[in-house]
Parts: C-alpha cells; sequence; structure tokens
C-alpha cells in the first residue's frame, strides 16, 4: 500500500540523507531540526493497462466516444509528448506506443487511411529516428516512418504552420498547419508534473515561436506561481486562452496519462525508499553503486544514467475533452505528488539530478540545471513557494561548464555573450532574444540537425526569473565556482559553508526545508 | 659605443628557424644570431643627416621575427649585415639637423626612402608613399628597407644611430618618452586603419591582441566609423587593454569563429558535420558563410591568417599586418575577398600617431625596460609579452645598470 507523503525533523537518530547531484549522489547530514520533505510513496500502478486505455477510448469524458469520430476518408492526425517526458524515459513498451497503436487500430477498422503522427517537440530539438521508435513502439516506427508520416514537428518551417488567428488579448496562434488542417487531432500525453497536459499539450507542443513568445517570456514566468498549478500560473492562462481558441477551430481529442512515483530501476531502488528504513540489502547496493560511480570513468556514469530506464506504473488514463480531461489527470498527479507542508522556511535546498527535460541523451549544461533547480524544483509548490521571500536557496550540482554542441550550439554562446553582459531575465529578454530568435544559423540547426531552437535558452532562464525575483541568495554546493559565478550565483563546497554564507540573508539559526526529490513531489505549503 | 648587433650566421639562422619561437631560453641562448658589441659609431657624411641617441627604443614583432628566423627569406636581399636592429625609437639629437636643434626630442619613421638615400623620388616616394619606396637597396646607404635593418645607419638598440631629416619627428614637451617609443607602432596602426577601409558601422575582426593588434582597434576606433570590432585575444590582460582600446567583443582563438558567427549572424559550416570517414579530414576547419567586412590578421601566424580568411564575409576586405605566414587561399578564391597589406605608415600618419600617443589610454602599455646588456632577458619578455600582461618590452638605451 502507497504512504502519503512525509516530513521529517531530522533530530539525532535521523541518518544521512541522500541528496542528488548530477551524475551521482551524496549522504548527507543534515543541521537537527531541518524539515525534509518526502515524495509520496508510489501509488499501485494500473493491471491492465491496455484495457484501461481501451477503455478511456470509448468512454470519454466530454466526447463521443474515439471510434464514433472515425470516418473514412478523413484526416487524423496523431501528436504526442516529445522525449522531454517521461524523466527518466521509461522501459519499454512506452505508454504512447501502447496508446497510440489502439488509436490507430481503431482508425484502421474505420477505413481512415490519411493518418501522420507528429511529436509535439515545439522548439525542442527534432528527435532521432532510433527516439522516435523508443516513443512509438517498432511496428508504428516501421509503417510510418519511412513514408514520412511520422515525424518531427517544424516550428520554422513557414509553409507548414498556420496562424489560426489571435486571442482576444492579442495573442498570435500559430501552430502546425497538418493539426489545424486535420478533421481529428489525437494529443497522447504523458503527465508526469502538473504543469503538463491541458492546453499546454496542443497550443505548446504545435506552436511556432510568434505564438510561443506571448508566455515564454520573462514577465509572464515571474507572474507564474506556481507552473504546477495552471489556475495561478500567467503562463497557463495564456495558453489556455489559445487552447479554447483551437478547440473552436479544430476538434481535438486530448488523450493523459498519469504515472506513478516508482522512477528508479531495480538496482538504485533504495534511492526511492526513506534512508532511516533502509535494510542491508539496500545498503549493500547504496555501496555498491557508489563504489561503483566512484571508480567509473566520466563516460561510462554518463552512459549508465542516461541509459537509466524508469519502471513506471500507470495511475490513470483519460480522454476527451481537453479540460475536463485535465481536471482528472490534475487529481491524479496530486494524489500522487502533494505533501502538506505547514509554512514557508528561510532555506530551501535541493539536490538537482542528473537528468531534467533538455538533456535526455545529452549533457545537463549549467542553465539546464539552473533551470532544473530554480525552474522547475522551486516552482514544485502550491499556495507559496516553500522559501520564504528574500530567503536561501541552496543547491546540489557540479555545474561543469559542459556543453553538447549538437544539441545546444546557442547555449553556448548564450553562456559565452548574454550571461557575461547580464543575468537579470528581463535585460537579456530586451536586448538578445529577439537576436537569438531569429539566428538563421540556430534556425537551420533546429531544423535540420538535432539542435535546440536558439531561443531555447532564454525560456530555461526565464524558468528561473521567479525564484531569482523570490529568494536572496543562490548558492551550489560541490559546483563549478567560475560557472556557478558567471550566472550570478555563489557556490560553496559544504552545506556548512554554505549556511555561512548565507547566513548574511537569512541569520546563524535559519529554518531549512530540504525537499528530497526525485521522485517528484509538490510541496503545499499552508 | 656599445650595441646590439644581429650577424649573418646560416647555421644560427637555420637553427633559431628550427627552434622557431617555441622555446623562447633556447632562440635567445648561445645560437641566436645577436651579439653584443662594441662597434663605431654610425656615420653618414650626407646632407640632411645627423646623430641621434636612442632614450627607448621598443622591441618589435618583425625583430623577434629575425632573431627567430621565422622571417621569410624574401627579406634577405633588402637588409644588409651586420646591422643593428631597433626602428621603435624615442630620442634626442646630438647635433643640429637642418632646422632642428640639437637637443630636440625626436621620434623615427624608420622607412630608408629616397629623399634618405639621395637619390631621384620613385613613383611612390613622388606620390607620397615612402613606405613602398622602390629603391631602398641603392643611393648613399647601403640596403635596408628602414632603420634597424641597415649596416650604416645604426639602429635603436644601439647608442647612437644616424637618421636622415626626412625621417625625424619632433615630440610636443608634454609627451612622455613611454609614450613617445610608442609612436612608431601607433603611426603603423594608422596606416593599417586606412588600409582597411571600413564601411561606416561596418563589422571588423582584428586577430591578436599583441601590441598590433591593440593599435589597430585603437586606430580604428578613432580613425574609422567600424561598427562592431571582435578581438581575439588569448590573455586576460590582452582582453581588458582590448575593451578598453574600443573592442567590443574579445573571444579565445578557440571560440573566435564561433564569437564571428554570432556576432555576424552568418552560417558556420564545419567538417564535423561530415558523414562517416569524411569527418576525420585531417585539417578541414570550419568556415563562415557571411562574417566580418574587414579581417585583420595581426599576428602573422598561419592559424591566425586562417582564422581571418575564413569568417571574412564574401567580397569583404583581408588585412594583413603582421609579417603572414602560409594560409589556405581558398577563401580569397571563392568569396572574392580583397587581400591587402599594409607596411610601416605614410602621408600624415606620424602626426596622427602623436596625436593618439598624447589622447589614447597608453599608460602601462610598456611593461618592460631593460638595459642592452640585458637583451637576452629582454627578447625572453618580448617573446612572451602576451602571456606575461606586457604590450611592449624595450630597451632604455641610457642605462647601463
Ligand atoms: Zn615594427
Ligand atoms: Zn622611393
Amino acid at each position: 500500500m502507497s504512504r502519503p507523503g512525509f516530513v521529517l525533523e531530522v533530530d539525532g537518530r535521523t541518518p544521512p540523507l541522500v541528496v542528488h547531484e548530477g551524475e551521482g549522489f551524496r549522504l548527507e547530514t543534515f543541521p537537527r531540526g531541518t524539515r525534509v520533505v518526502y515524495p509520496p510513496e508510489s501509488l499501485p500502478g494500473i493491471r491492465d493497462v491496455d484495457g484501461a486505455i481501451h477503455r478511456a477510448l470509448l468512454e470519454p469524458v466530454g466526447s463521443d466516444p474515439l471510434p464514433t469520430l472515425l470516418r473514412p476518408g478523413m484526416r487524423l492526425t496523431i501528436a504526442f509528448d516529445d522525449i522531454s517526458l517521461p524523466l527518466p524515459p521509461m522501459v519499454k513498451p512506452d505508454i504512447r506506443q501502447r496508446i497510440i497503436e489502439q488509436v490507430l487500430t481503431m482508425a484502421a477498422e474505420a477505413g481512415v487511411d490519411d493518418v501522420e503522427i507528429i511529436s509535439a517537440n515545439a522548439l525542442h530539438r527534432r528527435l532521432t529516428a532510433s527516439e522516435l521508435k523508443e516513443i512509438v513502439g517498432e511496428r508504428v516506427f516501421r509503417s510510418f516512418f519511412p513514408q514520412g508520416a511520422l515525424y518531427n514537428h517544424d516550428a520554422e518551417d513557414k509553409d507548414n504552420l498556420l496562424h489560426v488567428g489571435q486571442t482576444d488579448r492579442g495573442e498570435d496562434v500559430e501552430i502546425n498547419r497538418r493539426a489545424a488542417e486535420s478533421d481529428l487531432l489525437v494529443y497522447v500525453n504523458v503527465n508526469l508534473v502538473a504543469m503538463d497536459g491541458g492546453h499546454k499539450s496542443v497550443p505548446i507542443g504545435l506552436a511556432s515561436y510568434k505564438s510561443l513568445r506571448h508566455h515564454h517570456n520573462s514577465h509572464t514566468m515571474v507572474h507564474s506561481r506556481s507552473f504546477m498549478d495552471h489556475t495561478k500560473s500567467a503562463m497557463h492562462h495564456s495558453a489556455w486562452r489559445m487552447g479554447r481558441m483551437l478547440a473552436d477551430h479544430v476538434k481535438i481529442f486530448t488523450i493523459e496519462t498519469t504515472l506513478n512515483n516508482d522512477v528508479f530501476p531495480s538496482q538504485f531502488a533504495f534511492l526511492q525508499k526513506r534512508e532511516w528504513e533502509w535494510g542491508v540489502k539496500d545498503q549493500a547496493s547504496m555501496l555498491a553503486a557508489r563504489r561503483g560511480l566512484a571508480l567509473a570513468p566520466k563516460g561510462l556514469t554518463h552512459n549508465i544514467f542516461q541509459g537509466m530506464r524508469a519502471p513506471y506504473g500507470l495511475t490513470g488514463v483519460n480522454a476527451g475533452e481537453t479540460e475536463a480531461v485535465h481536471e482528472l489527470t490534475v487529481a491524479k498527479v496530486h494524489e500522487q505528488q502533494l505533501v502538506e507542508v505547514q509554512g514557508q522556511s528561510d532555506v530551501l535546498v535541493l539536490g538537482v539530478p542528473y537528468l531534467g527535460p533538455y538533456n535526455v541523451n545529452s549533457v545537463m549544461n549549467p542553465i539546464l540545471a539552473t533551470c532544473m533547480g530554480l525552474g522547475y524544483y522551486f516552482n514544485s509548490y502550491r499556495g507559496q513557494p516553500v522559501v520564504r521571500k528574500g530567503g536561501a536557496v541552496i543547491l546540489y550540482h557540479p555545474v561543469e561548464p559542459d556543453f553538447n554542441q549538437l544539441h545546444h550550439p546557442s547555449y553556448v554562446d548564450f553562456y559565452e555573450e548574454v550571461l557575461t553582459s547580464s543575468t537579470d531575465p528581463a535585460v537579456i529578454e530586451a536586448k538578445f532574444e529577439e537576436q537569438y530568435a531569429t539566428d538563421p544559423w540556430y534556425i537551420h540547426l533546429y531544423r535540420t540537425s538535432h539542435a535546440y531552437h536558439g531561443v531555447h535558452p532564454f525560456y530555461m532562464w526565464y524558468w528561473a526569473a521567479h525564484a531569482m525575483d523570490h529568494v536572496g541568495d543562490v548558492i551550489w554546493v560541490g559546483a563549478n565556482r567560475k560557472a556557478v559565478e558567471r550566472m550570478g550565483f555563489r557556490a560553496a563546497s559544504s552545506l556548512q559553508d554554505a549556511l555561512e554564507m548565507a547566513s548574511s540573508t537569512v541569520g546563524r539559526s535559519p529554518s531549512i526545508t530540504y525537499l528530497r526529490n526525485p521522485p517528484h513531489l509538490i510541496a503545499d505549503v499552508r | 659605443m656599445l650595441a646590439l648587433e644581429m650577424f649573418r650566421s646560416i647555421p644560427r639562422y637555420a637553427a633559431a628557424k628550427a627552434v622557431g619561437g617555441r622555446v623562447p631560453g633556447l632562440l635567445v641562448g648561445p645560437m641566436a644570431p645577436v651579439r653584443l658589441v662594441t662597434r663605431d659609431e654610425p656615420v653618414v657624411r650626407r646632407a640632411g643627416w645627423a646623430q641621434v641617441r636612442p632614450l627607448l627604443s621598443g622591441i618589435c614583432g618583425s625583430d623577434l621575427g629575425a632573431v627567430t628566423g621565422s622571417t621569410s627569406l624574401y627579406f634577405s636581399a633588402l637588409v644588409s649585415m651586420p646591422f643593428v636592429p631597433g626602428h621603435e625609437i624615442v630620442g634626442e639629437l646630438v647635433e643640429d639637423c637642418d632646422d632642428l636643434p640639437r637637443g630636440t626630442r625626436v621620434v623615427i619613421d624608420p622607412v630608408l626612402a629616397c629623399a634618405a638615400r639621395g637619390v631621384e623620388p620613385c613613383e611612390p616616394c613622388r606620390t607620397g608613399r615612402t613606405n613602398l619606396c622602390n629603391h631602398v637597396t641603392v643611393g648613399h646607404v647601403s640596403p635596408g628597407l628602414q632603420t634597424g635593418f641597415c649596416r650604416d645607419t645604426g639602429g635603436g638598440w644601439g647608442e647612437r644611430l644616424t637618421v636622415h631629416r626626412s625621417q625625424l619627428h619632433p615630440v610636443p614637451d608634454g609627451l612622455s618618452d613611454e609614450r613617445a617609443v610608442l609612436v612608431e607602432p601607433l603611426a603603423c596602426a594608422v596606416q593599417l586603419a586606412r588600409r582597411a577601409q571600413v564601411p561606416a558601422g561596418g563589422s571588423v575582426l582584428v586577430s591578436g591582441a599583441g601590441a598590433v593588434g591593440l593599435f589597430a582597434v585603437l586606430a580604428l576606433r578613432h580613425l574609422t566609423d567600424a561598427g562592431r570590432i571582435t578581438v581575439i585575444a588569448k590573455h586576460g590582460r590582452q582582453e581588458q587593454l582590448a575593451r578598453a582600446f574600443g573592442a567590443s567583443d574579445v573571444a579565445a582563438p578557440n571560440e573566435a569563429m564561433r564569437a564571428v558567427r554570432r556576432t555576424t549572424r552568418a552560417l558556420r559550416v564545419a567538417p564535423e558535420g561530415l558523414p562517416g570517414p569524411a569527418s576525420r579530414l585531417s585539417g578541414a576547419t570550419e568556415m563562415l558563410l557571411g562574417g566580418v567586412d574587414v579581417g585583420i590578421d595581426a599576428v602573422g601566424s598561419t592559424s591566425s591568417l586562417d582564422t581571418v580568411l575564413r569568417s571574412t564575409k564574401a567580397g569583404g576586405r583581408v588585412v594583413l599586418s603582421g609579417m603572414p605566414s602560409a594560409a589556405d587561399l581558398s577563401p580569397a578564391w571563392f568569396r572574392e575577398l580583397e587581400v591587402a597589406g599594409t607596411y610601416a605608415s605614410t602621408g600624415d600618419a606620424f602626426d596622427v600617431a602623436i596625436q593618439l600617443a598624447q589622447e589614447a589610454p597608453l599608460d602601462d602599455v610598456v611593461g618592460g625596460r631593460y638595459p642592452l646588456h640585458r637583451w637576452r632577458e629582454a627578447l625572453d619578455h618580448a617573446q612572451s609579452a602576451g602571456r606575461l600582461g606586457t604590450v611592449k618590452v624595450c630597451f632604455d638605451v641610457r642605462s647601463r645598470a
């Protein structure tokens, strides 16, 4: 049976706790009185996954059953969440494969033969053929990819974008032309965190820069509190306006799935448990893992981590009208991830692990590490941030200035040029964003290689804007000092040093909260 | 008088060439084709010539080139051995020279053109382009394109030299010796800025942040309407100075192509994109389609010139400032580049340079001063100047200590 989230206060009997830091983890001894917030244990997974999918398609919410929406001669487009979800990638078969296979079966039975399948990667990098195959599975890949009917969305392909119109706030809605002109658009989602899904799927996943810039900007990001709560997020408000407008224009059938917290494969299962409950076997695997990581060359460690596949259980699958579906989705995500936390603290401690949405099969560079810590984890709250206004955030990550040249070319320039000029999201947005967004070289690499769009590092920086605006001090433990300082933060060699450095901001005996993720949790701060 | 002398020694020349600039200690060691000697004061018994006592004499990249044997053999017919090097000179007249009285502080335009040689002006000299003189091997003095490369005139690395009135520019009273010694290289930079023909608002790449590159930035900012000037610098102090002199961006050598691509929004073509074994082709380096309007090689190395040629836009202009090494000229052909040389200075460049020497932020640019007898240290220092944070190393010819 699952147990709810758990808040522990560190005392004399508390063992050292696991803190993730890039491609590794450490055991940290926290000061007495530190509040540790553990994610809830995993909800049970659905046993008959295919049956659940089948039922969802036949008994949708706010919509007719899928088979009744299918007819011969129609244009059917299936779009799906790209490789940025889930984290880590799941063991085969991917839930998206199982859903797409069933949708295709129903389409075939209805005599639909004009079908295209699109990775909704927005301004993310194009997936490689093998990455596409890992998501949709061998059979779907073989039937669609060679004919060009399974492909990545291209947000810079002017001919294949459609400007659908503007919202009542003057926001341009421009999305993939094939999707917009289909008789039916089926969207297949994996909902790992409450931020995803809903009207974030189509209006963002299939959009162009022209459309995205209305909500992906520093102002909107600062005013999204939090990203995990679409009713309080300015970014989501904008996406919702766009989504409602799109729903009038194209018939959208949304399928959303929720996963439980089983993110670590068996050899790392101890990371899933609470430290004081570790048995002999857990201790042994922990020691083995640490010894292995310490001895392994950097490249091998990287491969071990990037090769990790999570044995998630499916906790829900819902289909039908977008908003009705999303309500069920959010409820399920909250059931899995919400932990009640009483009041804010002076200091928030976070371990930043090896993987974020934008470095799958890649490298977590300093900008992505910042986005992960100050963008995603800081924003994993409902109500109010875990750390008080003006408090300090202490993060763990090596923050080496390593970049993947293939995936993140504009990040290198962002790091070299933009961050040396300013770290203020609003300033860099005004001064540099357009130049990077329209740079023909980045556009070329985005379209033909496997590069994130030129503007993407700006978005990552904006994600962190709310945190930078809210807290008084950001200190990285065990990080490359130069890289951290370039980003406007400070580096410390240990937690004690970090607390010492933060004392001018939060005093000598601050209240401390450690959010012990992954797996994901949302702190419901009362 | 005491002087440093460069003498002809084929074995030493070959040894220096073999060792190249790679081993500073060795280069000025026993094998250097330079020696400290006592020799007669140079005299040219002709009208218009007078003796000068150098105060400070700079060490120029071309001097180091001669010492290290990296200078092209092209120049061997244009010098007369043995000679006393040194052409960046501030000194004082030890006798009257036409209208200039004894004691006048002067800087020297080193080019030994028709006027100094007492021959009928050649075509370039008649049109005022004395730096392009065709007569540098004939007339009253031995062959030698400049003071500092001519057997008869002496040079700045000795206690006396002799100079023709046409080479002399009086130094204003307020200008310190440390700034005045920079006038000759500044005049070359003025010439460079003019030869660059930068269009209004045009982008410029200056490869190299030694004295030549830094002064080029200074001159470009003062004399042209250049827009963004990107400088390639290896060392921290060079970066600071480049910015102080007017650079918009400074990039490390391995970042150069990326920086130019970014500032000019060019497309980059990188061989790493080639499939399979082709990607391993040696020597294949990246290039830009698009790039700067004007690229300036202020180093004279193969890699610097390659970088400049590969990052100057089609129809753009490449200026060779340092003595150039061999490079792949394909971009010059494919991109229809104009390749322009710039050598010494001409016209009013010295007047402009004196002006610059007075106004520009040049304090601390002279970072090392050595008496002649410590020449090994001096040349060693000059060879590693960039790394050591020094722009210009000088001989303090007055000093015997
Ligand atoms: Zn010179
Ligand atoms: Zn002449």
